[in-house]
């Protein structure tokens, strides 16, 4: 039937429970090490919430970006499985929260010699006196507050579009069009904010004496990547219960292709800005990249080249192993995953310094992080019919050859 | 190349070609090609093309790109002609990293452009027979090829019912040719009167 609901089946919900349950354990076992008044637990207790909230809102936020890029070009490609970005998407604004809370306890609850954002204070320090005008807390303040404002805003509302498109006339195109226009305005939004500003002041200024004006290009790409990987579970795991026959191995191919692509991508920026700096090899610059590739980081550093270059081309390469389910779903968690450790090695090194920790607080944050996102986006999927049956583009997705 | 003898069908409509194009692969008879004016979808799933093998020779001509440029700068670099730029290592592998994807994707581009045009037999300069003077305008255009002289008329009378607003049969030659052409057409044509 066409016509089917999601259900949350119970497993899935059992799941989420106990991962978000395991998250708050942690969460409640670094607060106790928090008592201690140890700085080096109090860091490592900021700096690891603040990876894994930023990252699983950028890679949530990478779902309103694929509907707005779809919906502005017109693309029907996408419709068979609109439901589920807009699921993701109509949650980012939870992740958001979480991130605001995680960000200004950080900026304004650590004090003046804050262990993570330096410049809160700069002390006399030149460099970071010349970037005060653009680092200062009611700069970042602003920036954070409107950009989650926007982003969920933007989710909620394709959302709710998508939904009256149901209830409104057949072949009516009103809220389609409305939808192209808005689409137009969310891209304008989110290239001012996560491919500009937004990853200079939350990730880059962690090294605040540092600076890479691609950086928010490559975090962009970095997230975008996942946010498809992430697409596609939800899709494979609908399609496995049955909610989404008229999604077929055209469509999986698809969304195979952009991981593949945008890995390669992802690649191609974090590689400019690598080899400028390893070939410049200015003092100021080469700092970042030291501890990373040579210091203690250097295992995670070329894990992360593994995962997120070397297996995506490899195993994505062919045109069946992008059609295969056990493939493209294998390469989703992996690539997910791999983006998710790119993002440590963008913010561990600086506050941790050789310090690092990879142990039970570092895996039981993004568990709970795991948790929060499945029960939500369950919960949305099934609130409506997965299949937009009254989208205008529904028949372009059912004869859609990739 | 082979002068060879086909039956030439036109059809003025789409909705007429697939069904025709169905009927002549059902018939057994050896279809040697559609002429479009635009390309049709689903027109080579309806000749029954597999998907063709041209991304296995770009891999192979990428692969032969990444090859070249490593090796030969690994050999200038450390062997042949070693300079201290900056003092970087001899084997500065990040350094050789954008020649190498450079020269990857011009093999790749110019391989797969040549191997596309030898599979298609065409190049710049290369004269091919047309079959129909509108088969680019306006006309679909069905080529069959006549392998047993004695069926000719059979075809023809087999294309007719199958909607074709014109037949004729026509002597052609196929293949990938340069320059001498016409003057093997006359001789092959005056050989088969």
């Amino acid at each position: 039937m066409i016509t089917e609901r999601f259900e949350v089946p119970s497993r899935f919900r059992n799941t989420g429970i106990v991962l978000l349950v395991i998250g708050i354990a942690t969460l409640l076992g670094g607060l106790l090490g928090l008592l201690t008044g140890n700085e080096h637990d109090q860091t490592r207790f900021w700096i690891v919430l603040l990876q894994n909230s930023v990252f699983f809102l950028f890679i949530t936020a990478a779902s309103i970006f694929i509907q707005a890029a779809a919906g502005l070009a017109q693309g029907g490609w996408i419709v068979s499985y609109r439901r589920v970005p807009e699921a993701i998407g109509a949650n980012v604004w939870i992740f958001g929260v979480i991130a605001l809370v995680v960000l200004f306890s950080i900026v304004f609850g650590l004090g003046d010699h804050n262990p993570i954002f330096h410049w809160v204070h700069p002390h006399g320090d030149k460099v970071l006196e010349g970037k005060s005008a653009f680092l200062n807390k009611g700069m970042f303040a602003g920036f954070s507050i409107v950009t989650v404002a926007l982003w969920s805003w933007f989710g909620r509302k394709f959302r709710a579009m998508s939904l009256a498109q149901e209830v409104a006339p057949r072949n009516s195109t009103k809220i389609y069009w409305k939808m192209v226009a808005l689409s137009g305005a969310f891209l304008f939004v989110y290239a001012l904010t996560m491919m500009s500003t937004v990853p200079w002041y939350w990730i880059m200024s962690i090294d605040a004496h540092w600076y890479s004006t691609l950086f928010s290009w490559y975090v962009f790409a970095s997230s975008f990547v996942s946010g498809m990987a992430l697409i596609l579970l939800f899709v494979v795991f609908l399609k496995n219960r049955g909610n989404l026959e008229i999604v077929t191995k055209e469509h999986i191919h698809d969304l195979g292709k952009f991981m593949f692509a945008f890995s390669i991508f992802w690649t191609y920026l974090w590689f400019a800005q690598f080899m400028l700096i390893w070939y410049a090899n200015m003092p100021e610059e080469t700092t970042y990249f030291k501890i990373r590739m040579q210091g203690p980081y250097s295992f995670f550093f070329f894990a992360n080249l593994v995962l997120n270059f070397v297996m995506p081309i490899l195993i994505l390469m062919t045109r069946p192993s992008k059609r295969n389910y056990f493939t493209v779903v294998f390469m989703a968690m992996t690539i997910i995953f791999g983006h998710w450790i790119d993002f440590y090695v963008m913010t561990m090194p600086g506050p941790m310094q050789e310090n690092w920790h990879m142990s039970w607080y570092e895996m039981g944050i993004p568990a709970g992080f795991i948790g929060i996102l499945m029960l939500a986006v369950a919960k949305t999927i099934s609130k409506a019919n997965v299949i937009p049956v009254n989208n205008p583009l529904l028949k372009e997705t059912l004869i859609h050859v990739s | 190349m082979a002068i060879k003898k086909f039956a030439v069908a036109c059809y003025d409509d789409e909705a007429v070609l697939f069904p025709a194009v169905e009927k002549v692969r059902h018939s057994g008879y050896k279809l040697h090609d559609v002429y479009t004016p635009f390309p049709v979808h689903g027109l080579d799933v309806a000749l029954g093309h597999k998907e063709s093998d041209l991304h296995v020779a770009g891999f192979c001509f990428g692969i032969t790109g990444t090859a070249t440029a490593l090796s030969f700068m690994s050999w200038v670099f450390t062997k042949d002609w070693s300079i201290n730029y900056g003092g970087k290592p001899f084997f500065a592998l990040p350094a050789f990293i954008p020649i190498t994807f450079e020269l990857t994707v011009m093999f790749a581009a110019v391989g797969m452009v040549l191997t596309y045009c030898y599979l298609n037999q065409i190049m710049p300069g290369v004269k091919k027979h047309i079959f129909h003077p509108r088969q680019t305008d306006d006309l679909f255009v069905v080529a069959i090829e006549i392998t047993d002289p004695a069926a000719e008329l059979e075809i023809i009378d087999f294309l007719k019912t199958t909607g074709a607003t014109e037949t004729n049969v026509q002597v052609a030659e196929e293949g990938w040719w340069y320059g001498r052409w016409d003057k093997e057409e006359e001789y092959q044509k005056q050989q088969l009167a």
